[in-house]
Parts: C-alpha cells; sequence; structure tokens
C-alpha cells in the first residue's frame, strides 16, 4: 500500500505556510497534513482523538517534525514514534531552529533520520525544502508496510 | 615530615646524668681531698702528743746518762705498729738510743737533724728536743709509717665512690622516670603532626597529657587544627555556593541562548519568506523602488540572522569544555586558506604564506575558529587590492612563542584599536566590508580561555596584524 502523505508538526504559521509554500514551488503534490502540537502529531499517527476514525495502516511517507512543540515536545514524540512498533520504521526528519549541540544529539540518539536546521534566509529555505523533498519522496524507499504479526 | 635523629628522650636523659655526675664527681673529689688532708693533720697531731710524751718519759735517763732506761722507754712504741722507728740523740747530737734495738740510717738518721715534722714518701718524720726546764738535754726522732694512713684514704676513696654510682644509678633511674613528663606529650605532639601531614586529616587531635606548658602548647595545636577545619569547611562551603550560583546562571544563559536561537530566528524567517513572497506573488503590482526597498528588508533579516548564529557561537565557546590536544596550527591554516580560495577562485593575486612547525596544545575545534576568524578577516580587507599577501607564522619573543596572521590590506587606525575586540564593534563601514563584529570578540574570547593573550598592530592602508600566545601545556 503506497501511500505519499507528508506528516508536518509545526505549530508557527509562519513556519507552516513558508515550508508549503516552498513545496509547493517544487511541485510537491503530496498530501501535506499539518498538526499543530506534539499531542495532536501523536493521535494523528495513533489514531487516537480527533484522527480516532483513521485507520493506522495508513501512515505517512516522511514526518517533519520541529522541536519546539507545545504539549509534548518533538523529542519526545520521536522517543514515542520509536517506541512503537506501528510507528518505528517510519522516515522522520528534525525541521528545527535549533543548532544546540544536545539537541541534534538526543534527536539522533533517538534515531532520527535527518536533522535540518531551519535557515532564516528564506532561498536557503526553499532550498532545504527542494533538497528535502527530492530526497524523501523521491529518491529515498521507504521502508514496507508493517504486516500484522511481523513487527518485533 | 622527616623522621627526628635523636629523640627527646635520650637528651634528657643525657642532660639529667651529665648535670648530676658531674655534682658527684666534683663533691666526691672535695669529700676526698678534705679526708685526706684532715687524717694526715689528725695524724700529725697524734705523732707529736706522742714524741712529747715520749720526750718527757726520757728526761731523766737522758739526764743521768742511761741508754738502757731510754731503750726501755722506746721500746714502750711497740703498741704502735704504725710508728717504724724512733731514736733518741744526746745534747751534742750523737745517737743515744733506737727503736728498734740497733736500727740505724736510713731508718734513724745518724745524727740529730733539724727540729719539726716532715713529710718523707710513704713516712711521717717528727724531731723534737728534749727538755728539763730550760735545759736541752737531746733530741728525740720518730718515723711514722703514713701507709696505714693510705688504707684509710684508701678505703674512704672506695666509699665515696660507690656512693657516687649508686647515686648515679638513682639518678638513671629518676630522669628516666622523669622525662617521661615532659617527652611523652612532645612526642605525642610530634606524632600528631606527623599524622595530619601523612593523611592530610585536620581532624586529628593531640591527647593532652599534661597540664604544664606542654599541655598548653598541645592545646593551642589543637585550637589551630579546629581553625584550619573550619576554614576548610567554610572554603569548601563557599566553593560549593559559588559553584551552584555559576551552574544556576549557567543554566539561565543556555536557556536564554536556546530560546534565542529558536524564537528569535523564527519570525525573522518569516519577515525574510513574506518578503520573497510578496515580490514573487505581487511583484507586478510593484514598482523599482518597493522592490528596492523590499530587498533592504531582507538584506538586514539576514544580517540579523547571521548576528544571532555570531552570538550564539560566543556563548557556545564561553562554556564548551577545553580538548587539547597536540595539532599542528599551519596544517588547520592551509585548510581554511584553500577553503577561501577555492570560495572565490577569481582573487588569483592573493598569496599565503603558511609556516611550517607550529605544533601546538590546544583545542583544535575552537583555535580552527580563530585561525577561521584571522585569516577570513584578512582576506575580507584585502580584497579590494589586486594583490595581497597573507601570512601565518610564529616568532620568539622573551621565550614566549607568539602566532601571527598579517595582511596588507586596508588595515585599520591603531588610535581605534581598543575597538576592536569588542562585540558588535567594527573599524569599517557595513558598505566596505561586511561583517558583525562578532568575529574577534570570539577569537579573544577562545585566546583567553587558553590563557593567551591577544594584540594587534595595523595603518589604514598598511595592512593589519593580529598576534596571540597559548599557555603552553606540556603533554
Amino acid at each position: 500500500m503506497t501511500n505519499t502523505t507528508i506528516l508536518m508538526a509545526e505549530d508557527n504559521p509562519n513556519d507552516e505556510e513558508l515550508t508549503l509554500r516552498a513545496l509547493r514551488k517544487y511541485n510537491v503534490s503530496n498530501e501535506v497534513v499539518v498538526v499543530r502540537d506534539g499531542q495532536e502529531a501523536l493521535d494523528y499517527l495513533f489514531c487516537a482523538g480527533e484522527y480516532a476514525s483513521r485507520s493506522a495502516n495508513v501512515q505517512p511517507q516522511v514526518i517533519l517534525l520541529d522541536i519546539n512543540l507545545p504539549k509534548v515536545n518533538g523529542l519526545e514524540v520521536l522517543k514515542r514514534i520509536r517506541a512503537d512498533k506501528r510507528t518505528r520504521t517510519l522516515p522522520v526528519v528534525m525541521l528545527t531552529s535549533s543548532a544546540e549541540e544536545r539537541d541534534r544529539f538526543a534527536a539522533y540518539e533517538n534515531h532520527a533520520n535527518s536533522y535540518i536546521r531551519k535557515p532564516v534566509d528564506f532561498d536557503q529555505f526553499t532550498e532545504a525544502v527542494r533538497h528535502l523533498g527530492l530526497y524523501w519522496l523521491v529518491l529515498n524507499q521507504p521502508p514496507p508496510a508493517p504486516r500484522s504479526g511481523n513487527g518485533r | 615530615m622527616r623522621t627526628p635523629r635523636t629523640t627527646i628522650r635520650r637528651k634528657l636523659i643525657l642532660a639529667i646524668m651529665l648535670t648530676s655526675t658531674t655534682a658527684l664527681a666534683l663533691a666526691g673529689t672535695a669529700l676526698t681531698i678534705h679526708e685526706v688532708t684532715s687524717l694526715r693533720a689528725l695524724l700529725a697531731r697524734e705523732l707529736a702528743t706522742r714524741a712529747a710524751i715520749l720526750a718527757a718519759n726520757s728526761t731523766a735517763a737522758l739526764a743521768f746518762q742511761n741508754p738502757e732506761d731510754a731503750s726501755q722507754v722506746l721500746a714502750g712504741l711497740r703498741t704502735d705498729p704504725s710508728i717504724v722507728a724512733a731514736a733518741l740523740y744526746d745534747a751534742r747530737g750523737g745517737v743515744f738510743a733506737t727503736y728498734p734495738m740497733g736500727a740505724s740510717a736510713p731508718l734513724v738518721p745518724a745524727a740529730a737533724g733539724a727540729m719539726g715534722n716532715r713529710l718523707e714518701r710513704a713516712s711521717l718524720l717528727v724531731s723534737r728536743p728534749v727538755m728539763e726546764g730550760n735545759r736541752r738535754l737531746g733530741s728525740l726522732f720518730l718515723r711514722s709509717d703514713l701507709r696505714a694512713l693510705d688504707e684509710r684514704v684508701r678505703a674512704q676513696v672506695m666509699a665515696i665512690l660507690v656512693a657516687v654510682l649508686g647515686s648515679m644509678g638513682v639518678a638513671l633511674a629518676l630522669s628516666a622516670w622523669l622525662q617521661g613528663g615532659i617527652a611523652q606529650p612532645v612526642r605525642i605532639l610530634a606524632e600528631t603532626a606527623k599524622a595530619v601531614l601523612d593523611r592530610k586529616d585536620y581532624s586529628v587531635r593531640a591527647r593532652a597529657v599534661s597540664d604544664d606548658e606542654l599541655g598548653v602548647l598541645a592545646e593551642g595545636f589543637n585550637d589551630m587544627l579546629a581553625e584550619i577545619q573550619r576554614r576548610d569547611a567554610e572554603l569548601e562551603q563557599r566553593v560549593a555556593d559559588r559553584t551552584a550560583a555559576l551552574e544556576a546562571s549557567n543554566k539561565e544563559l543556555e536557556a536564554f541562548s536556546y530560546s534565542v536561537s529558536h524564537d528569535l530566528r523564527a519570525p525573522l524567517r518569516a519577515i525574510d519568506g513574506f518578503s520573497k513572497a510578496l515580490l514573487e506573488d505581487c511583484g507586478d503590482k510593484l514598482d523599482q523602488v518597493g522592490t528596492k526597498h523590499l530587498d533592504r528588508v531582507r538584506t538586514a533579516t539576514r544580517q540579523m540572522g547571521q548576528l544571532i548564529d555570531d552570538l550564539l557561537n560566543l556563548a557556545r565557546i564561553s562554556r564548551a569544555e577545553l580538548r587539547r590536544e597536540r595539532f599542528d596550527l599551519g596544517a588547520v591554516g592551509k585548510e581554511i586558506a584553500a577553503e577561501l580560495k577555492r570560495a572565490q577562485p577569481e582573487r588569483e593575486g592573493v598569496q599565503f604564506v603558511i609556516a611550517e612547525g607550529m605544533t601546538v596544545v590546544a583545542d583544535t575545534q575552537l583555535l580552527r575558529v580563530v585561525l577561521d576568524n584571522l585569516l577570513r578577516n584578512a582576506w575580507k580587507f584585502t580584497a579590494k587590492h589586486p594583490t595581497a599577501r597573507i601570512e601565518l607564522g610564529q616568532h620568539r619573543d622573551n621565550g614566549h612563542r607568539v602566532f601571527f596572521v598579517t595582511d596588507d590590506g586596508a588595515g585599520f587606525d591603531m588610535a581605534h584599536a581598543n575597538l576592536l575586540f569588542a562585540p558588535f564593534q567594527r573599524l569599517h563601514r557595513q558598505s566596505d566590508f561586511e561583517g558583525t563584529g562578532v568575529g574577534l570578540a570570539t577569537v579573544q574570547r577562545i585566546i583567553h580561555r587558553h590563557g593567551g593573550q591577544l594584540w594587534a598592530d595595523g595603518a589604514v592602508e598598511r595592512g593589519a596584524s593580529f598576534s596571540f600566545t597559548l599557555s603552553e601545556v606540556k603533554s
């Protein structure tokens, strides 16, 4: 089952708008689901709360995860994604303002697939999003969808 | 703490023994001399008395010229074994009678000699006249053997010697017992001091065993230890307090820079992003002036982004732990030079001169930031010259190694040199040379963290030279 949804966890409406704009600019036609805090991200992934009717079998192709999220911090969201067999193989790209060493370290320690710092310069930002889309949506081969009974 | 070569105990016993032995020896000698002289005087007196009695008893025999009577009188001396010989002389000095009978010279003189007492080797000799009224009838001679006296003296000296030796023995025992009162507290004190030094344990206390000056000393010593302990605790507390305060402010600073990096950058990104969006979406409604204004907005935004990054770097460098290792400063310099040339290959006129063998022990990453800033500055400030020479080298000054980065570019006015290393201070207009003014402040902080110094020389349009030292750490 191929699914090409992008899940974007971003609480800043400006950053959301600019990311979407950059994606559109490079003709990324994938559906982008935007969640605005860490809890909503988890609800989406684990089909809880307002996403209770969603099928957990359909998971996004890539997750763009900010660190500084309300309610549940991005690093915590990452931890829970990796702790659950339904989501542990999902590609997660940390997309954040922070360049702090400890954030980078914590992200990789919790098996983030990539860590990208949002540049202030919008030209650089769109360039980053272009690379990101090209790499994760076109070049990168996602893991096969988990079959029940196959996960560890 | 060294171990003493001799002990107080031995010294004390030695002192006591020396004093008492000297006193006893002097007293013994004086006693002996006194004994000998008084014994001799006594003997002389006895002999004189005996001679006087003998002389009185002999007057008749001499007066009547009866030698037999005289011999008999002298024979009475038998009862005294100390008298070995005697003689009577007539008025003319000739021998009249002798004891023992028939004795002659040298036991008794052949003729009467001078009157009085005389010592002759081991004998005491007495001669006195024999008188009857005022008429001198003759003279008497007695020889007393002093060996008996010597015997007595020897016995006396032996007794004194025994007394002296006995006293010394008693003195030795007494001193061994008495020294404990002094040597013991001193020994305890010394052992305590040694224990404190060896174990660096200031909770040890000296046991007070006497209530004299040594007790006071031990008490004072204990008080000193208590004082040291108290100060140690106070210092430790102070260090702990300061550390806690420092950690708290460090944490605050970290939280601050974290929020700066996050929250200050997000709006900037929005300003830049939507300026760009405005240009793209509504570019046809903007004239050239509007487009230019928006370009300026975007330039300013990017500058501010750079500024925030530089500031964060500066803060990070102040916090970062130094990781010193041995590496070649020149090798790092060459990498940076190659990077600069790659970025702007059109600047063919720039020549880098980088010295060999600049091995240092320092934090590689931080020193890379230093060289990157200094070489990048040199690169930047020579940009308006068609040819340029940028040198990274070292020389020795007063035994210290001084590293330098020199260029022949725009330079600066030494009158403003004090502003060079302050954050945000710039000596050039933004329109001439770009920059945030944080680079040299960062360099200075890194050099200071390495215990080194940083200074600059320069002249307008004649280049700049930045020199620094590093505290040399052997490893």
